[in-house]
């Protein structure tokens, strides 16, 4: 571990979970999770907390929804504005926001997708470089099949052997492109557990060597590269399936 | 601390319900009914609220409205095509349909502030005590509008509205307390208006609903229609008369077509009969459960698109609910119960009363509220994507449906032009692409410092609440300033017209009291007049001439009271009669007849 502070160290939940460190109420030192033991005010989630912090999970992919839900469900049960109907204004607003944000958080991480989308902007100050748009390959492929889908729209009454033609077409380019997200999917979820192996690593690896940030890096590229091609992807097969249900 | 009641504010009927310990209890009227008909008589006596004012909706069609929960939060275009169906004329002022009744238009929240205000005063009466606070339910796919004017509707009526709760998660939290069931299940409730279906986990306490859907306009009066006008063809055909123009005979036909569809759900034929106006002769006719289910298949038909949706945005397979229960009076149709068990593939729960459901479920969520109940918790979501208008007419989605709620996002806003001072948002639901295909919400107007286009930057914080009711705050990044946001409704009313409508609310009270003293005095003096017939029956030979001639006077002058608006001069010809008649009680007691009669006064031998 480094001592120059650039390094976060794994810090106790509690001291990340307050916006600050006093209470809004009665001014005093916060030690408590949620609530102020002095006043046993509820305190304000921090804006700044990610929503694994929030949750109390560490920044992996492959994550327990078990466990995951059961955090939600408690961390409800402390917030949630109907616990809060005959306190004060102030209290009551925190409740919302808290709830609010944690309704977030949960939505956000319960989706492996989402929590994948999410990781990648909470890391995206140590992947800069990575690029967003689509390889031109995939960008040409789906090009044709605008046109075919086009055509197949516009296609008149008049020739049904053609229209046929042209549905059996699109339907075997759906299913292959089905196929094709599949795989994706496999691989993204093999890049979930190299990010989580790298990460559980951390404490014999250093994560400040080059050769960990170069690891971290390209896995985070890959994924990233796989979610944007996912998206397109998915818009060009709803399509297909729409037009030609 | 102060009670808080959980009411249940329906198309058809409404019901109050209160936690009485550990047990949700609707209450009863002195009818001993748990339902008070939402319907609002506006008579020259003044106010009639709930079942009196039923009879008024053939005698006085013009001044009597129903299901006026199937306006609120509606612009006039919105019920264009069901204009016809209603007696009563409607206009439309700032995006908020009118009722017009003689000379005066009623908003929809003030007249469903009258049958709320009826509930309260049962409640008040039956607890002895002030209510002031209420969770009032909504269907689940009710916007934010319908939400708005249901909460505006509790200010009218002096009701602090603590929460809106939806109906079928209301019936969920009256069944899971009676169950203690644990899973998924599936809450389909078709009640008199509208239509929805709720998926829920109930684990540990949590009722988490997955995902919801529904139509807020299709329900028991949609099935009424259809009778109706197959009935009206055959009218017409049959003997050569029109009902259309006749807004009382529509009533008529309405309820007596209401009556058909409930008795076929437990008979295989039924006969309607009618009277006709004069020289038009009776009309009758025999229809069959099979006739009514092929006039009604299509709009059963139409919920299950909705089942199919909520089950698909859960991400689960009808073979995966655990359990189907079903709410509102027009589950208890058989082809209902038939399609939603086919679709389901199990045998759908109907154990609970499926009027009262959804008012014991807001009593259970009035006592979370209040401290009560700790252990259960309601995690509803919202029905219908919230987002905001960009260039070109598209939507931009914020706030995807089935999110849980509270639930929140930020958008960032800058400006276009050098000095711009303002940025113009418009906020809708639904889940259309374009802007013109969803439903308004409101717009507004973010004010920005005169700076070079790009510069500025606002923040601005979507939030829906726990009611499922927007708020929006802005926030200026670079100075950190928060501004208010005046966000105009686009059909809804303003906080003034509210305000005022409270104050209106207070005149009515005084006209509702005035109705209900003189249904009071004219049920007491129904009661004494049959009581006296009875006794002059059963000793008129006891007493002299003079007597009897004295109480027949005043049991005429009694009668003519009670034809007349004066609770208190019916009051005075009450005492009358008791007066003239006491003797003849008297008599009476000490006749054979004395053993029963022992202690009673003469009003209570009937």
């Amino acid at each position: 571990m480094t001592m120059d502070g650039t390094q976060k160290t794994p810090m106790k939940r509690s001291e990340l979970q307050m916006a600050r460190s006093m209470c809004w109420h009665c001014q005093s030192e916060i030690t408590g999770e949620y609530f102020c033991e002095q006043c046993v005010k509820v305190q304000p989630l921090s804006k700044e907390m990610d929503y694994f912090t929030c949750l109390g999970l560490p920044r992996l992919l492959n994550i327990d929804l078990g466990a995951l839900e059961a955090k939600f469900y408690e961390l409800s049960r402390t917030f949630h504005p109907d616990f809060y109907q005959r306190k004060t204004e102030s209290e009551q607003s925190i409740s919302l926001g808290n709830s609010a944000m944690l309704n977030t958080a949960y939505r956000t991480l319960k989706d492996p997708i989402q929590r994948a989308e999410y990781l990648l902007r909470l890391e995206a100050g140590s992947a800069k470089d990575i690029r967003t748009s689509p390889p031109a390959d995939l960008f040409e492929e789906i090009l044709t099949l605008q046109e075919d889908l086009e055509a197949y729209r516009s296609a008149s009454d008049q020739n049904p052997a053609a229209v046929a033609r042209l549905r059996d077409k699109l339907t075997t380019d759906r299913e292959l492109l089905e196929q094709r997200q599949r795989e994706m999917d496999r691989r993204l979820f093999e890049l979930f557990t190299r990010w989580d192996a790298l990460h559980s690593r951390q404490s014999r690896t250093d994560p400040a060597s080059p050769d960990f940030q170069k690891d971290a890096t390209a896995v985070l590229k890959e994924m990233r590269e796989i979610l944007s091609n996912r998206t397109y992807l998915r818009n060009i097969v709803n399509d297909l399936t729409a037009t030609t249900a | 601390m102060t009670r808080i009641v959980g009411i249940d504010l329906g198309t058809t009927n409404s019901l109050i319900a209160y936690m009485d310990g550990q047990t949700p209890r609707v209450i009863a009227g002195r009818n001993e009914r748990g339902m008070v008909s939402s319907v609002v008589a506006m008579t020259d006596n003044g106010l009639i609220v709930g079942d009196p004012a039923k009879e008024h909706l053939v005698r006085n069609p013009e001044r009597t409205i129903y299901s006026v929960k199937r306006f609120m939060g509606k612009s006039l275009e919105d019920v264009s095509e069901e204009l016809t169906y209603f007696p009563y004329k409607l206009q439309e002022q700032g995006g908020v349909i009118r009722i017009q009744i003689g000379d005066k238009t009623y908003s929809p929240p003030q007249i469903s502030a009258m049958i709320l205000r009826e509930l309260k005063r049962r409640a008040e009466e039956h607890l002895g005590e002030d209510i002031t606070k209420a969770v009032i339910t909504v269907p689940a796919y009710f916007n934010d509008s319908q939400r708005q004017a249901t909460k505006d509707a509790g200010l009218i009526a002096g009701l602090d509205v603590l929460r809106i709760i939806n109906e079928p998660t209301a019936a969920s939290l009256a069944y899971g307390l009676q169950k203690k069931t644990q899973g998924t299940i599936a809450v389909y409730d078709l009640g008199g208006g509208t239509f929805d279906i709720s998926i829920l986990k109930l684990k540990d306490g949590i009722f988490e609903v997955l995902a919801t859907n529904g139509n807020t306009y299709l329900g028991g009066d949609d099935f009424d229609r259809t009778l109706v006008n197959l009935l009206l063809n055959e009218i017409r055909e049959q003997h050569g008369c029109s009902l259309d123009q006749y807004p009382d005979q529509m009533q008529a036909l309405r309820l007596e077509a209401e009556r058909a569809k409930i008795r076929l759900s437990d008979e295989q034929k039924t006969m309607v009969v009618l009277e006709l106006p004069s020289g038009h002769g009776v009309f009758r006719r025999q229809i069959t459960r099979d006739q009514l289910e092929g006039l009604t298949t299509a709009l059963v038909e139409q919920t299950l698109g909705p089942c199919r949706l909520a089950l698909k945005d859960a991400g689960l397979q009808p073979a995966q609910i655990d359990e189907v229960v079903l709410v509102g009076g027009s589950t208890r149709m058989p082809l209902v119960r038939r399609r939603v068990q086919d679709l389901f593939g199990k045998v759908p729960h109907s154990e609970l009363n499926p009027d009262e459901v959804v008012a014991l479920g807001a009593a259970v969520q009035a006592d979370i509220l209040s401290g009560g109940t700790q252990d259960m918790l309601l995690l509803d979501v919202t029905p219908l994507s919230l987002g905001i208008e960009t260039m070109g007419g598209v939507v931009s989605p914020l706030i995807r449906r089935n999110t849980t709620i509270p639930a929140s996002a930020k958008e960032m806003f800058t400006t276009y032009v050098d000095g711009q001072t303002s940025v113009d948002i418009h906020i809708l639901q639904g889940e259309r692409e374009l802007a013109q295909d969803n439903r308004s919400l409101a717009r507004f107007q973010l004010k920005v410092p005169p700076l070079p286009a790009g510069v500025p930057r606002i923040e601005v914080m979507f939030l829906i609440d726990a009611n499922g009711i927007l708020h929006v705050t802005a926030r200026d990044v670079r100075t950190g300033l928060t501004q208010s946001v005046e966000v105009k409704p686009s059909y809804g009313l303003s906080d003034e017209e509210v305000e005022r409508m409270i104050g209106e609310s207070f005149k009515f009270a005084a006209e509702d009291l005035k109705a209900r003293q003189i249904i009071e005095a004219r049920t007491e003096a129904e009661a004494i007049i049959k009581a006296t017939e009875k006794a002059l029956e059963l000793g008129g030979h006891l007493i002299d001439s003079a007597e009897t001639t004295a109480i027949k006077t005043a049991l005429a002058e009694l009668q003519a009271a009670r034809a007349g608006d004066e609770h208190r001069g019916i009051r005075a010809r009450i005492a009358d009669l008791e007066k003239a008649t006491h003797h003849l009680a008297e008599v009476l007691m000490d006749t054979s007849l004395k053993e029963a009669l022992q202690n009673k006064k003469l009003s209570e031998l009937t």
